[in-house]
């Protein structure tokens, strides 16, 4: 019994969760660059491809399922199924940020932006950078890289305050910039969020590796 | 299973058990906890049965075995010099693969164990009592002397052995894949059975069934190739085993 079949449906269930999640680090990256290049267009293509995002996180948690109702796995095993439907959940929640972040341009319209976007696209950078390693990490079973992953999120946080600081300022100055400067907020919000998320999926990571699980964003994620 | 304060009631030092010039257990350190279940698990051949067997030194009767190193039963020697293996069996009862009632009245099956003790007491109500903790008194109240063993199903005939043995209040019951040859609903009532005995007994269950032993017992230990691999709480076992050989065998890596 060296279980062949089961073998190549765990492992086509990692990749397809690779996929996702670099679906979803695209989405993160389109999104910011609709919001910095106010393209209308490709903001609502990254807002109606998170549908596909979401069909894609069913199925999978579909096929996970049946792998525990049908071979009862168990050990590393079970941890890597199991790590697969929490990392393909929070996957689906990033890609609702990205898809926030992508309609905000809509709203945003055709007013010019109040200031040139630097820190949000940092942002997007950063954690579109943090999901891909995280993956990678998980891929690896590599516990120590998935902590050193999750403490990038710090740096994450930095420029969200950074940028409501700046944000309040402008407001503060010119109260007329404050509905933009709101989902200029909103913006790093979501793309905060999408860091803490990936911190979730640092966790798993870790769980998979040492069969421990490790608060990796103590308060948040 | 340092974590428990109370001296295990069986364990074994160093022991060993051979057939002829075949080791068929292999220097096992294995301690049983005091009213818990403890599942020996393990592909076929690895010495389990074996080692359940002479928990209640089945393995005297057959030619050729010897043994080497200790079980103790609640501290004193299993194998000492004196010990009466007919009382050692009626303190560690065994229950079989096969259910094997004698051809003889439900009644007369579990009363059998209590007559030949020498019991003094009232035979009938601790016969009902055995059949209501082997949770098969409803089903046979009113054939107790009418049906012979062979009248029930086999899930009820297991569970007459069971009240068999669990009629001379055994502190041990040893049970030696004690489904296998059930189907699914008279497993599981088996399986709910052996969770309620175990308030008042200890349980040690074989089973080839890894998920037999993730459902029914609270520590479980891994056995290959007559070597005690790993024993330790069945939900760490089972989610996070220490061993490589345990992962490959509870994974369905081999066995």
């Amino acid at each position: 019994m060296v279980r062949e079949a089961f073998d190549r449906e765990l492992r086509a269930l990692e990749e397809e969760v690779v996929l996702l999640g670099e679906a979803v680090a695209e989405a993160t990256l389109r999104a910011v660059d609709a919001l910095r290049r106010k393209d209308a267009a490709l903001a609502q293509r990254v807002d109606e491809d998170d549908e596909g995002i979401n069909e894609r996180w069913l199925a999978l948690e579909e096929r996970c399922l049946e792998l525990l109702a049908t071979q009862q796995p168990a050990a590393g095993d079970l941890r890597v199924l199991l790590a697969i439907v929490h990392i393909a959940t929070d996957l689906e929640r990033m890609g609702d940020h990205a898809a926030g972040v992508a309609r905000l341009v809509l709203r945003i319209g055709d007013e010019p932006l109040i200031k040139p976007l630097i820190d949000i696209p940092r942002m997007a950078d950063l954690a579109a950078g943090m999901l891909r390693d995280s993956l990678q990490a998980f891929l690896a079973r590599d516990a120590a890289w998935a902590r050193a992953v999750a403490a990038r999120d710090d740096e994450v946080d930095a420029l969200h305050d950074q940028v409501h600081r700046e944000l309040f300022l402008l407001m503060i100055e010119n109260p007329r910039t404050i509905t933009q400067a709101t989902y200029l907020m909103w913006a790093s919000h979501g793309l905060e969020r999408i860091a803490d998320l990936v911190t979730n999926v640092c966790e798993r990571v870790v769980f998979v590796a040492t069969g421990t699980l490790e608060d990796l964003n103590p308060g948040r994620g | 299973m340092s974590e428990h304060v109370a001296p295990p009631v069986l364990s074994t030092r160093k022991f060993s058990l051979w057939y002829g010039s075949h080791q068929a257990v292999i220097e096992v350190d294995l301690d049983i906890a005091e009213r818990q279940i403890t599942a020996i698990i393990g592909p076929s051949g690895c010495g389990k049965s074996t080692l359940i067997r002479a928990f209640n030194r089945l393995n005297d009767l057959i030619p050729g075995v010897r043994t080497a190193g200790q079980i103790l039963f609640r501290g004193e020697p299993l194998y000492g010099r004196g010990v009466d293996p007919v009382e050692v069996r009626r303190r560690i009862g065994m229950v079989f693969q096969k259910p094997n009632p004698f051809p003889k009245s439900v009644f007369e099956n579990v009363a059998f164990g209590l007559r030949i003790n020498g019991f003094r007491g009232d035979l009938k109500a601790k016969v009902e009592e055995a059949l209501a903790r082997a949770a098969l008194l409803d089903e046979v109240k009113g054939d107790l002397h009418r049906k012979t063993g062979y009248d029930l199903s086999g899930g009820q005939q297991q569970r007459l052995c069971i009240a068999r043995a669990l009629a001379v209040d055994p502190e041990v019951l040893l049970m030696d894949e004690p489904c296998s040859a059930l189907d699914p609903i008279a497993t599981a009532k088996i399986e709910d059975l052996i969770r309620e005995l175990a308030s008042s007994v200890t349980v040690v269950i074989v089973t080839h069934n890894m998920q037999q032993a993730a459902r029914v017992s609270d520590y479980t230990a891994f056995m290959l190739l007559g070597e005690l691999v790993e024993c330790g709480p069945t939900r760490e076992l089972f989610t996070r085993p220490k061993d490589s050989r345990t992962e490959a065998y509870i994974t369905g890596r081999f066995g």
